[in-house]
């Protein structure tokens, strides 16, 4: 027991000392409300008398999106808008008919408009439409006496001039909802937007800036009486896309009507020239608010206009992705340069026969011929002599089935099959599931914009990475310069055996894609293409002369075509992917041979590339042999 | 342990109980609530919707609350401290997965329509495994580090979890109670002493384990003045609003502040700023007073009771209810930087009074039991 009342004592004497420091914390609480009210409170009491201080934010204005050459792809407008404040007229639905009279309303936006007005105090204004046209606001100021409690003032919009060109890079702005609110006051602002999609989106931090704050006097009815002190915000940095608009349309242009996508990149520094995904959509049917009809054709379509193709779009790359496996097995030297393969027109493995997409087979092939020729067989075997997982680690290194770095809100990582992939899905790795992959079939799936990255990594042996933005405000950002990325690690042996193949396929006789041919014989391109089934081929079909082009659209295999140029000094990398384009060969090449003609006809003086980049602007011929 | 008969044996009835409820104390917190009432009244315009009636529903649902709470034997509630424990930490978890992101930080859980603070339940059952904990205890094992180890995890595993929402001032709440019990449990000076040099240490430790964003709000935390837009805007408004009051302020519904929506939040966090404002210093002083009473009415609970466990349960309440009241108040007045702690029974908002009422029910019901025994014979004095 005496334990016990020692625990006691203490808690009661604790507990009083407690209660003493709670009873002092108020008191000092107190004594800083006395300070607060009643000392320093006279300084406030005569203002706020008759008048009050209020702070208000100022919305600074948000940085504009332009392109490598200053051309303007976001930019803020004025948008002139009608107010109305209930208190100052007698009755709202006279001032309401009278202004119908001048700018018709029709009966959803008069709904809005008197909901709002019972929501709001009678002195807050409230909108009564926006984006007024010239002629509107002259009839309402010229009217203003039969219009009390409407008044005219100006906010900012967001306008994109290049419309449906780069709908899908620039994204758009929207207002702020629940999640956007990141403890910036600014996001409280009314007619604040944020960026929603695009690069509008990814640099969102810096084209917002910082607000501004304005305190006013304003009277007891919270009219401003006058402004007392002001404090600039800091406008929000323009970022200069390495984009060249001009490419750009051109690239569109050259698409045309398929569902297609096509990236450009400066492959030296892996700066977004140009990334097109058609079909487009006009992102001013944003501001105005999306029709339910609109939105089902858009829904609907199945060449999905509002998804951008070039990051989000998966494709099984084909015999593009041959490249990666010739390296995979060079590099883990299950092969070496000079190995030959034969190709009767088919591969057995156990009880499966694999078929060469040439019917009477290559013979027999050095590596070379194995990417001139495109010929499956050969790569059947390099990618088992590989194996699945060389093969995984060299596309990921050359940029497929990985997040690249690119600066836009989302994109979609693609994926490199292994066997540790597999075995998480409760399967086994088929040997079978290797040979597929080593024509870029199967499970493997890439986006053109991995494609691009591929051949530039390719063309140069830097691991680049994609990215839209080169400056932001007047800093060049990093990444701008060759210099900055460091090398794949490859050996160049490797690199140029690979190459030589690619400037087989377009350049020697009988090369798959002659089709891809620089009109200067001083130029040259090498590349790579690509018909990845999107359905299997049954036997049937195969002896009974399959022509997929008869096919119904949907079922056609997706055309690509990788490439870079000039081969002797690579300078640009191009992604072609037309969904059910057919062949690579005929429908993609041709549309990436005019794409890399635009960008290498674009002076390239006009083309500012960072001092120290090494080969800028030298445009050299070479034969690989 | 507790002899399972005891707590079903009514020690006496439930008429009995009632009368033993201190219903003086009950309307001390219905005066508070009528603050709140007139408050938010005038928050809503000088009109009862939305804010003041809706509260004073909650609040008539809470008394029912209380009371039914008072008259559960603490002894149940004594066993119930740990699962009531291991619940609220589950809801912690479960908020940290699935809540409901608002103002930037995940607060909020739904269930069964009824939008809950997890971090609000946990400080309630905190104080009642930390009175069960140390309620088994002798003078000598609290003297022992090693004893104190698991009930130091209990508080440090939910003050981590809530510091990760990000919510810094309740995380920093919850530490300072726990502190405090273990204070009034008769942990030693040297140990806080001890602890005091680890705190730097601790506070480093948590602080980079979190996301840069949440590092850099607790930056605004700590320095408004590199925010004045943010935080700092807030506490400059009310502060305008509280000089305007004056001494006597501007009269009912009269406030001008307040009412041109300059001062944010003011149904919520900064409903003493409308106070300080319509009543002058004068009003704001009756509500502090006020509340004063009703904290100081919380410690006399637990000393009159005669069991360590109602002691520490009642004293950890009266604790935690003032330093509501001291964080929202000294916050107002630009004292402290801490946001999102609203003033207990007069802000606006259902899930606080809801658990604030069972908070006060507990406390009441250590004053109904006040002088029963515990099974394990180490009661009274």
């Amino acid at each position: 027991m005496r334990r016990e009342t020692r625990r006691t004592g203490v808690f009661t004497r604790r507990a009083l000392l407690v209660m003493g420091a709670q009873v002092t914390a108020l008191g000092a609480l107190a004594a800083r409300l006395h300070q607060v009210q009643v000392t320093e409170g006279a300084r406030y009491a005569t203002l706020a008398r008759d008048n009050s201080i209020s702070v208000r934010m100022i919305a600074p204005p948000r940085g504009r999106i332009l392109d490598r050459f200053g051309v303007v792809i976001a930019n803020n407008k004025q948008n002139w808008r009608a107010l109305l404040i209930a208190e100052q007229t007698t009755d709202v639905a006279r001032t309401l008919d009278s202004f119908c009279e001048l700018v018709p309303l029709d009966d959803r936006e008069r709904g809005r408009i008197e909901r709002d007005i019972k929501r709001h105090r009678r002195f807050i204004p409230v909108l009564v439409r926006d984006f007024l046209s010239w002629e509107d606001m002259a009839r309402i100021e010229v009217n203003a006496p039969d219009l009390p409690g409407i008044l005219i003032d100006v906010g900012a919009t967001r306008v994109y001039p290049m419309g449906a060109q780069l709908a899908h890079i620039v994204g758009y702005v929207a207002p702020p909802n629940e999640k956007d609110v990141d403890g910036d006051p600014m996001m409280s602002l009314p007619g604040i937007r944020v960026g929603r999609a695009g690069v509008e989106k990814s640099r969102e931090t810096e084209l917002r800036g910082r607000a501004g704050a304005v305190q006013l006097e304003v009277n007891a009815y919270g009219r401003v009486i006058r402004e007392l002190t002001r404090q600039e915000g800091i406008a929000g940095d323009d970022a200069e896309l390495a984009l060249d608009t001009g490419l750009q349309r051109a690239v569109r242009e050259r698409l045309g009507d398929e569902s297609a996508s096509a990236v450009v990149l400066d492959c030296r520094n892996g700066e977004v020239l140009a990334m097109a995904s058609n079909p487009s959509f006009d992102p001013s049917l944003f501001n105005a608010g999306v029709s339910q009809t609109q939105w089902q054709a858009w829904a609907n379509d199945p060449r999905a206009p509002l998804i951008n193709k070039a990051v989000d779009g998966v494709y099984a790359p084909g015999s593009t992705f041959k490249m990666a496996v010739a390296l995979a097995a060079l590099q883990s030297r299950a092969i070496s340069g000079g190995d030959h393969f034969y190709c009767p027109g088919f591969f057995d493995l156990g009880n499966a026969r694999f078929h060469c997409w040439r019917k009477g087979g290559h013979g027999s092939l050095d590596l070379r011929g194995g990417i001139k020729n495109s010929c499956d067989v050969f790569f059947y075997q390099v990618a088992l002599k590989a194996g699945i997982d060389s093969i995984a680690a060299m596309a990921h290194r050359l940029g497929m089935g990985t997040t690249l770095e690119i600066d836009l809100p989302t994109q979609r990582a693609g994926l490199i099959p292994t066997r540790e992939w597999r075995r998480a899905r409760g399967h086994p790795w088929n040997l079978g599931d290797t040979v597929v992959s080593g024509i870029g079939q199967g499970y493997i799936q890439v986006t053109p914009l991995q494609l691009a990255t591929y051949a530039a990594r390719l063309a140069t042996g830097r691991a680049v990475q994609p990215h839209l933005t080169r400056r932001i405000g007047s800093d060049l950002l990093p990444g701008s310069r060759a210099g900055d990325w460091s090398e794949l690690g490859l050996p160049p042996r490797f690199l140029a055996a690979v190459r030589e193949g690619m400037w087989a396929v377009v350049n020697d006789k009988g090369g798959t894609a002659p089709e891809a041919r620089l009109p200067d014989p001083h130029v040259q391109l090498a590349g790579k293409t690509g018909s990845a089934q999107v359905r299997r081929v049954s036997r049937e079909q195969r002896e009974h002369g399959f022509d997929s082009s008869k096919l119904p659209w949907k079922y056609r295999p997706n055309a690509l075509f990788v490439a870079y140029a000039p081969y002797a000094s690579p300078q640009y990398a191009v992604s072609v992917v037309i969904e059910h384009g057919n062949a690579g060969a005929t429908a993609a090449a041709p549309m990436a041979r005019d794409i890399m003609v635009a960008a290498l006809r674009r002076d390239p003086a006009n083309r500012t590339t960072a001092p120290g980049s090494p080969g800028g602007g030298q445009v050299a011929q070479a034969s690989p042999t | 342990m507790m002899d399972r008969r005891l707590w079903r044996e009514p020690s006496f009835d439930l008429i009995g109980k009632l009368f033993r409820v201190n219903w003086l104390y009950v309307l001390l917190l219905c005066a508070l609530a009528g603050v709140g009432y007139v408050a938010l009244y005038s928050v809503g315009g000088g009109s009862a919707a939305p804010y003041a009636s809706r509260h004073a529903l909650r609040f008539a649902a809470g008394v029912l609350l209380l009371v039914g709470i008072a008259l559960i034997d603490i002894r149940f509630i004594a066993r119930l401290a740990w699962p009531a424990y291991a619940l609220a930490l589950g809801l912690l978890v479960a908020v940290a997965h699935a809540g409901h992101v608002g103002k930037g930080a995940q607060r909020w859980i739904e269930l069964g329509g009824l939008e809950l603070q997890p971090s609000e339940l946990m400080k309630i059952a905190l104080v009642l495994a930390l009175a069960a904990w140390f309620h088994r205890a002798s003078w000598e094992r609290i003297g022992n580090p090693l004893f104190l180890l698991p009930p130091l995890v209990a508080v440090a595993v939910p003050a981590v979890m809530i510091l990760k929402e990000p919510n810094l001032g309740t995380a920093v709440i919850v530490g300072v109670l726990g502190a405090a019990i273990f204070f009034a449990a008769g942990v030693r000076w040297w140990t806080f002493a001890i602890a005091l040099l680890f705190i730097p240490l601790a506070g480093r430790f948590a602080y980079s384990h979190l996301h840069g964003y949440q590092q850099a709000r607790i930056e605004t935390f700590l320095h408004p003045e590199s925010d004045p837009l943010g935080a700092g805007y807030n506490i400059i408004q009310s502060k305008i609003a509280l000089g305007s009051g004056g001494l006597w302020g501007q009269g009912f519904l009269h406030g001008t502040q307040g009412h041109l929506d300059f001062l944010p939040e003011k149904q919520t966090d900064f409903i003493f700023t409308m106070i300080g404002e319509e009543f002058g210093f004068m009003g704001a002083l009756a509500v502090m007073a006020l509340l004063g009473l009703i904290i100081l009415g919380g410690m006399a609970v637990a000393l009159r009771c005669r069991h360590q466990f109602g002691r520490l349960v009642a004293f950890g309440l009266a604790v935690n209810f003032f330093l509501y009241v001291f964080v929202n108040v000294a916050m107002v007045m630009g004292v402290i930087p801490v946001g999102g702690v609203p003033l207990p029974l007069v802000s606006h908002g259902g899930s606080a009074v809801i658990t604030v009422m069972i908070g006060f029910g507990l406390l009441m019901s250590v004053h109904v039991h006040r002088d029963v025994e515990f099974a394990d014979g180490r009661e009274g004095p």
